[in-house]
Parts: structure tokens; C-alpha cells; sequence
């Protein structure tokens, strides 16, 4: 026990398990980075074999249909009427190491990405995978983070509207809205905005740039259209995710309306705007801060479709195509890297949460 | 603490004909029908009453913080104010600035979930130091230094480290001790206590009760202290008021109400409280137990320590003989209810011998029973909850769940109904009832239901974990009869288990102090109660409120100091 503290006798004596504060000389501050620190490593150890499975799994899973990339060629060349000899194939095969054992191919795809941050060649562009896919998964994720600073931005406020006002009309037709856009399919979403915004508004659409810019290098111009044409797409898919949000919102602040510790603010003499504010908001939006592990891969997926259907740069399309073609390397490598963003983002809202909420910081 | 002295009267605070009601949809609860009262400087007014009897509520109005859709219907409610002037509060808007004003600044409250009722995110010294943003725009530094100096106050050691604490850190006494700390922020002239003690142990409830006794003396606040305990009423209260069904039955000094109460429910009060206060009439008359007896459970030198490190149980050893009440008394975090469960091996202790004589005459160690031995011996040794709502399936009709234990031990059909029928007689509920479902039921008749189901297939031993600690006096009396009574016609043995010593004095021929996972004291209740040999077990005693003001003791208690006796188990300090 530190010397400087002057407990008062009555409380020395009281000893029945009351004033359990462990001593430390720490300030809060320093308190509270140690714990951060060890939380981050922690979970960062724990992401370790996540990863593997999950690079596992994607190989599994490109494996899972029947036949290869050169059986697909073969079926494409005979509907082309093209005959081909059995000795190609085999060379082809063997050259393209299709012929190893499964672990072995996946050992030599792992190794490459591990020691060159080589994920192959795809055999349908006969070109390197990272050279593919860098530049639209750099689109992709702004794409999705875009996304979901829209989602939250509206279901919110959105959320909270209804809680505090439940079962008034702003509630019913909140919550009617929601669930509206959560049954339209993205399909049907994207193809409507689409046909309004370009029939209406005259407005380009398809795509994140105007012809002119797609090939420009960047500049304050190209900025400019390009936030004039993402913004459609970030409506589309975000407003599918929206009901989630917002319905998860409006649940959590009703619980935490409800508590004890809301009368105690309000008994202080707090102004109610602030009360909300600071204390039940406040706790209610722990819970939404650790659904962003699982919205993350849900924007992801749902961007496949609005993106081939906009026909925008991002991963979705070259995904789908390669999945048709069995491009096994360039198709295994997207999956294992939007894999990653996503086991990336159940990391990031782990440590948001552990950042917010003392209680998983210091338990 | 400028304005403690006013140059108008003592009243502070004068309610009066309140009349909050709660709109529901089978039409009006009156919670509050016609309340009225003074609050006078200095001074303690007690509102007791049993759960229900809207005294929570009143408090609640006084600040205009009632639960929606509850609504003050008629009444005033007049603060005079620091500089003389007299406010209704009644007439104010609830979510307007006149009534924030007086809210925390003027009238403070603290409440009865010390835990539930502060932020777990918040730091405890921003909570605190928020009062005095709110009313005064105090700025960061000088907040921090008057929360120091409030946390000194209220007795909170280290105030510099814990400032920075989350409520989570602290034990139950500590969280009030912060509650408190947050209420005095303003120096307020009222001081609202709904239930601070409720959810404490009584050690702990002593604590409290001195500090807000000291800091009522120091700031001359005036107390509207809200209470269900008549014991805590008598060592605190000058007047009393005691609240029925939203309606005040009698209201006077405290002196009146205990020794001369004109009110029946009172007077029923005052004797269901009076009745606990010695050993039961029918167990005086009883003839005692020969010692000599075979016991139907010898437990030797039990431990568990849990994966935590915990030692929960530590070399616990006890007897129960056939066909009596073993009391096992202690305070929150003494191992109780984990003693209670490792006897019928819910959790599995590590050390020791757990010796069961079956009906036969043998005895089988149940600490190392198999499986099969264990789903014998479970039907003759049943646990009793404390909580009889969360202890029912909400699914069930109560004549299912009483049937249950039958179902299990192969009984059919038409002899389960019958059973289940004279089981709710015995327990003293209508058979007609057992259609319906657990909710329906009031906690009484729920823990009846829960005896019933124990008492199902004829056991020889119950334990009985806390199971009157959630009913109101009145009840709890009623409860201990009703066991005693079963276990006379059954010759049941129990182990009761309890932080209620009252409770343990009724009912128990013998009892076990636990503290800390030991066993301190073992020993005829009369014998242990009227002079106890360890130190524990007086300061236990001698924490416990007396339910008579001529007599009040808890100040001039005895405390108990871990380190000398124990000075290898026990870190300083806490």
C-alpha cells in the first residue's frame, strides 16, 4: 500500500470486502493504454489462425467444382467447333502445375503470396493477380467504408427518432421504409436508380468516372465526378443494410431508456436533449459498433451485384468472372483477401468497442 | 454550504394530497392517492411500506422523474426555496428548465441499485463532477478538486485513484458511497433516499446509514428516507410515514409509530416485524434434538476453490441431524450459496466428504457419488430458490411444474393429479389454480408454488437458499411458518441458508456464521445469537437495525477487523 494515501480509520476498518481498488500509481491515462495494448495484441494473436483457415477454406472452395480452368477452355474451344488434342491439355496442364496434389498446390500458392506477396498468374487475363486486382480492391473498400459512414450516418438518428418516439407515425414509417428497402433486391434497386437518374436527371451513370476521366491520372476534376458518380452506389447498397442498422438501434436504446442510471442523470437536473445524448445513445451504440465485423462482409457481398449490374472497377465483377472461368489463382486470391478485410474489420470494431466501453477494457 | 440556515420555519419541502396516477389499459393505478407530509430541516421523515405501496413513487413525484405514463394528477408540492421564496413543483413542466433547476441542485436523490443506477461508461468522477456543470458551469479543474473533496467526504480511500474508476470496480457499499458523493455535489437542502440500503449487506447497510446520518448533521440537509426495513426505520427515523396501497396509513413521530401505533396495518407491521425478532413459538416448545442422533449429512472438511483462484469453500465442516433447521448465516461474497450447492453437487468441490445416511441406514459420500447414486439422493435432498420468479418456468402451469419432479420420479396419470392436488393444499394454494401460469401469482404464492414442487416427491432434506429474502415481512413470517409446519408433519431436516440473522434467529434450532469461505462459528442459535464468541459474528450481530427507537445501537456497533485475526488470509485494506 502506498504510503501518500491517508485512508481515513472508518474506512481501514470496514474491511467486509468493500473498497477493493487495487493500488497502482499509474495515471488513468497510462491505466488505460497498458490495457489497450495488451486487448490489441491479444486479439492480433488471435486473427493468426484465422487467417490460415480462412486461406484454407478459399482454396477448398475454388476446388469444390468439377474440373479446372483448362476443362472450361476445352468446353469454350469445342462450342467453338475447335478440336483439341489430348497432348496439349496435358502439357498445358503441367505447365500450369495443375497436375500436383491439392496441398501441394496450395502450399506453392501460399508460399508465393507469403515470401512475394505473389498470388499468381490468372490464366484467363495471363496476367499476375496482384497487377488485377490492387487497383479495384482499392475501390472496393472505399466503396465500403463510403457505405457504411452512410448507413450509420442515417440509421442513427433514424434509430433514435424511433426509440424515443416508439410506435408514433415517425416510428411506423421509419421502421416501413426500412424494411422497404430490405426486401427490394440490390438488383432491382440499382437498375431503378439507374433508370431514374439517367431518363430524369439526365445524369451519367454506371461506373465511379465520366468516360473522360476513367483513364486520367487523379486531379481535383476527376475528384469532383468521381463523387458525383459514387454516390448512387452507396445509396443502393447501403440503403439494403439500412433496416438492419436502424431496427438493431432502435432496440438497444430501448433497453438502455429503461435503465436506472437515465432516472439518476435526469434527478441531476440534466436537460433531457443532453441526458439522451450522453447516456443511453452513448451505451446503445456499443452493440452497433460490434455489428461492424458482421456488416462489413454484408456490404461486400451486396456490392457484387450493384457493381456488375453499375458496372463499376471494383472486385465484385472480376470475382464473378473468375469464378465462371475457374480462374482458380485469381479467384482464390479474392476471396482470401476480402476474407481478410473482413476477419480486418471484426478487428478494428473489437478495439473500437474496447476503446468505448471500459467494462471489455478492463474485464 | 452557504444557506444551511434560512430566516423562514423548518419546513423545506411541504406535500400536500399528491395524487400520482399510471393510465393502463384495464384503466387507472392510483399509485399515489392522496399523499401528504413535511419535509423539515435536519430532520428524517421514513416512508415505509411493503413493494407496492407507492412510497417510491412519491419520491419520484417530488422531483417530477415519474416513469411514463405515470402523471401527477392533483396536489402541490412546496419547496421553499434558498432565498425564501415557495415553489410548487406540482405546477412545474417535467421536461421544463424550473424543474431541472431544482433537480440535483436543490433536491438531490439517491437510489436503490447502486450498481444499475450510475453509468457503467462514464468515469464515477465525471459523474459526479456533471451536477456541477449542469447547475453551476464549474469549470474542469476546480470539478475535479470538489469531487476529491466530496469523495473524501463519503469516505471513498484513495479518492485520486478511484476519481478515475468505473463503477464496475467498486464493491456495492463503495457504488453508494459514489451515489451519495454525486447527490451532495450542490449541497443540496433535500436529500431523497429511495431504498439506498436495500441491495447491501447489513454491515455494509450500517456503513451507509452513519455516513448519510453524519453528512444530514454536517449540511443540515433534510432526509425523506424511503424504506421497506422497519428495522432500518427505528435507528434513523424522526417521523414516520407508513404507506398502503398509494394511501398514508399513519404518520407521527417515530416513537409514536412503534409504541403506540392507532393504525391496524401499521400495528399488523410493526408485529410481523416484532414476531422475527425471537425464536418461533412452536420450535420453543419443541423438544430438542438429541445430539447423540446418527446425523442425515456430515460434511467434513469441504473446499472448492474455483478456476478463478477463488477459494469459495475453504475447509468447511457441518452437521445436519435428522429433523432439524441448520442455519448457514453471512454477508454477500461469503460462500453461502456456493456451500448450499456443492451439497447437492451442483458444483463439485475438491477436497473433503459429504457423508449422506440413506433411509436404509447407509451412508454414501456424495462429494464422490457416481451419477446414478446422485439421481437417487437428488430426490430426497431439494433446493428451494430465492427467486421466485426466475425459479418458475413462465411456460408452465404451476400444476405442471409442481408435477415435474413427480413425471420424473415414474409417477402417471390420474396419481400425479391427485398428488399435485394435496401438495397445493398442503402449501396453502387453492388446487383450482393450477391451470394457471407462474405470473398470474404474487412472490408469496410463487414461493409456495416453489415448495411444493421441493416438497413433491417426500424428501428428507431441503435447502433453502435465501428463499424469504425477496418477500415483504408481513410474507416472510407467514413463509417460515408454513415451512416449520412441513417440517413437522414430514420430518424434513433443512440447511437455511440467509444474510437475515432475524430470519435464522426464527427458524433455526443450530447455525453456521460463514465468512469468507469459512465457517467462524457453529453453535446452538440461541447460543450464538445471545452471545456469539467470534468477532465476526457480533459485528454481524450487532450491525443488524433494531426495530425500536428507544433502542438505537447500530452507531455504537461493534466492527470487526479482518487483519488481527486473520492476518495471513485477508490483504490490508481491503
Amino acid at each position: 500500500m502506498a504510503s501518500s494515501d491517508i485512508p481515513s480509520p472508518r474506512a481501514r476498518g470496514e474491511g467486509q470486502g468493500e473498497g477493493q481498488i487495487p493500488p497502482t500509481q499509474t495515471s488513468a491515462e497510462n491505466r488505460t493504454a497498458k490495457f489497450m495494448l495488451r486487448y490489441v495484441l491479444k486479439r492480433l494473436v488471435f486473427a493468426i489462425p484465422t487467417l490460415f483457415a480462412v486461406s484454407i477454406i478459399a482454396f477448398i472452395i475454388i476446388q469444390l467444382p468439377p474440373g479446372d480452368y483448362l476443362t472450361t477452355l476445352m468446353a469454350d474451344w469445342a462450342s467453338q467447333g475447335g478440336a483439341v488434342e489430348a497432348g496439349t491439355v496435358a502439357a498445358m496442364r503441367e505447365r500450369y502445375g495443375l497436375d500436383q496434389a491439392l496441398y501441394f498446390q496450395y502450399y506453392k500458392w501460399m508460399w508465393g503470396i507469403l515470401t512475394q506477396g505473389d498470388f499468381g498468374i490468372s490464366f484467363e487475363l495471363g496476367k499476375p493477380v496482384t497487377e488485377l486486382i490492387w487497383n479495384r480492391l482499392g475501390f472496393s473498400l472505399l466503396l465500403s467504408v463510403l457505405t457504411l459512414c452512410f448507413v450509420w450516418a442515417i440509421a442513427i438518428p433514424i434509430g433514435i427518432l424511433s426509440a424515443v418516439r416508439q410506435y408514433s407515425i415517425s416510428d411506423y414509417f421509419a421502421t416501413f421504409l426500412a424494411f422497404f428497402f430490405l426486401a427490394v433486391p440490390d438488383l432491382l434497386m440499382a437498375l431503378s436508380a439507374m433508370y431514374i437518374m439517367s431518363t430524369w436527371f439526365g445524369q451519367s451513370v454506371g461506373g465511379l468516372f465520366s468516360p473522360d476521366y476513367v483513364d486520367a491520372d487523379w486531379s481535383f476534376g476527376k475528384l469532383i465526378d468521381f463523387a458525383g458518380h459514387v454516390w448512387l452506389p452507396v445509396v443502393v447498397i447501403g440503403l439494403g443494410s439500412l433496416a438492419a442498422l436502424v431496427r438493431i438501434m432502435r432496440a438497444n436504446l430501448l433497453d438502455e431508456l429503461s435503465k436506472p442510471y437515465v432516472t439518476t442523470a435526469r434527478a441531476k437536473g440534466m436537460s433531457e436533449f443532453e441526458l439522451l445524448i450522453r447516456y443511453p445513445v452513448r451505451l446503445a451504440l456499443n452493440p452497433l459498433i460490434s455489428t461492424l465485423g458482421w456488416i462489413l462482409p454484408a456490404v461486400i457481398s451486396g456490392e457484387i451485384i450493384v457493381s456488375v449490374v453499375m458496372s463499376l472497377p471494383t472486385t465484385g465483377p472480376l470475382l464473378l468472372r473468375a469464378l465462371l472461368a475457374q480462374d482458380m489463382y485469381l479467384a482464390g486470391s479474392l476471396i482470401l483477401l476480402i476474407s481478410v478485410l473482413t476477419i480486418i474489420g471484426t478487428l478494428i470494431s473489437d478495439i473500437l468497442l474496447a476503446l468505448t466501453d471500459p467494462r471489455i477494457r478492463f474485464q | 454550504m452557504s444557506n444551511i440556515l434560512s430566516p423562514l420555519g423548518d419546513t423545506i419541502l411541504k406535500v400536500e394530497n399528491l395524487k400520482t396516477y399510471f393510465p393502463t389499459r384495464t384503466g387507472i393505478f392510483r399509485a399515489v392517492d392522496g399523499v401528504s407530509f413535511e419535509l423539515k430541516r435536519g430532520k428524517t421523515l421514513c416512508v415505509v411500506g411493503e413493494s407496492g405501496s407507492g412510497k417510491s413513487v412519491t419520491a419520484r413525484s417530488i422531483l417530477q422523474i415519474v416513469d411514463s405514463p405515470g402523471r401527477i394528477e392533483e396536489g402541490s408540492i412546496e419547496l421553499t426555496r434558498a432565498d425564501g421564496s415557495v415553489t410548487d413543483l406540482a405546477k412545474l413542466d417535467p421536461r421544463g428548465k424550473d424543474i431541472r433547476s431544482v433537480r440535483g441542485k436543490e433536491i438531490a436523490m439517491i437510489f436503490q441499485e447502486p450498481m444499475s443506477s450510475l453509468s457503467p461508461v462514464h468515469r464515477i468522477g465525471t459523474q459526479i463532477g456533471e451536477a456541477l456543470r449542469i447547475h453551476f458551469g464549474t469549470p474542469k479543474k476546480e470539478q475535479r478538486e470538489r469531487v476529491l473533496e466530496l469523495l473524501r467526504q463519503v469516505e471513498i480511500p484513495r479518492p485520486e485513484t478511484a476519481i478515475d474508476r468505473y463503477t464496475f470496480e467498486f464493491s456495492g457499499g463503495m457504488r453508494q458511497r459514489v451515489m451519495i458523493a454525486m447527490a451532495l455535489a450542490c449541497n443540496p437542502q433535500v436529500l431523497i433516499a429511495d431504498e439506498p440500503t436495500t441491495a447491501l449487506d447489513v454491515t455494509t447497510q450500517a456503513e451507509i446509514l452513519d455516513l448519510i446520518k453524519k453528512l444530514q448533521q454536517s449540511h443540515g440537509m433534510a432526509v425523506l428516507f424511503i424504506t421497506h426495513d422497519m428495522g432500518v426505520v427505528a435507528e434513523i427515523a424522526d417521523e414516520v410515514l407508513v404507506m398502503y396501497r398509494g394511501k398514508v396509513m399513519e404518520r407521527g413521530p417515530v416513537e409514536q409509530i412503534f409504541h403506540g401505533p392507532q393504525d391496524d396495518y401499521t400495528r399488523r407491521l410493526i408485529g410481523s416485524v416484532v414476531k422475527l425478532e425471537k425464536k418461533a413459538e412452536v420450535r420453543l416448545a419443541r423438544p430438542e434434538i438429541p445430539a447423540a442422533m446418527p446425523p442425515l449429512l456430515d460434511v467434513k472438511n469441504l473446499s472448492l476453490t474455483f478456476a478463478s483462484g477463488l477459494k469459495a469453500v475453504d475447509d468447511v465442516s457441518l452437521v445436519v441431524r435428522p429433523g432439524e433447521t441448520l442455519g448457514i448465516v453471512g454477508e454477500s461474497g461469503s460462500g453461502k450459496t456456493t456451500m448450499g450447492r456443492c451439497l447437492l453437487r451442483i458444483y463439485d468441490p475438491q477436497a473433503g466428504a459429504m457423508s449422506y445416511r440413506r433411509p436404509d441406514g447407509s451412508t454414501v459420500d456424495l462429494r464422490t457419488a457416481d451419477k446414478s447414486v446422485l439421481k437417487d439422493v437428488r430426490r430426497e435432498v431439494r433446493m428451494i430458490f430465492q427467486d421466485p420468479v426466475g425459479s418458475l418456468s413462465p411456460r408452465k402451469t404451476v400444476g405442471q411444474i409442481i408435477a415435474e419432479p413427480l413425471k420424473l420420479a415414474g409417477m402417471k396419470g390420474r396419481e400425479v393429479e391427485d398428488r399435485v392436488a394435496e401438495l397445493m393444499r398442503q402449501v396453502g394454494l387453492d388446487p383450482l389454480w393450477r391451470e394457471r401460469y407462474p405470473h398470474s401469482f404474487s412472490g408469496g404464492q410463487r414461493q409456495r408454488v416453489g415448495i411444493a414442487r421441493a416438497i413433491a416427491v417426500k424428501p428428507r432434506l431441503i435447502i433453502a437458499d435465501e428463499a424469504t429474502s425477496a418477500l415483504d415481512v408481513s410474507l416472510r413470517s407467514q413463509m417460515l411458518d408454513l415451512m416449520m409446519s412441513l417440517q413437522d408433519q414430514l420430518g424434513l431436516s433443512y440447511v437455511f441458508i440467509s444474510h437475515d440473522m432475524s430470519v435464522i434467529r426464527y427458524i433455526c434450532d443450530r447455525v453456521a456464521v460463514m465468512y469468507r469461505g469459512k465457517i467462524v462459528e457453529t453453535g446452538e442459535t440461541d447460543q450464538v445469537v445471545h452471545n456469539p464468541q467470534h468477532d465476526y459474528t457480533r459485528a454481524l450481530l450487532s450491525a443488524i437495525p433494531h426495530p425500536d427507537p428507544r433502542d438505537r445501537r447500530i452507531h455504537k456497533r461493534f466492527r470487526y477487523d479482518p487483519t488481527s485475526t486473520l492476518p495471513s488470509t485477508v490483504s490490508a485494506n481491503g
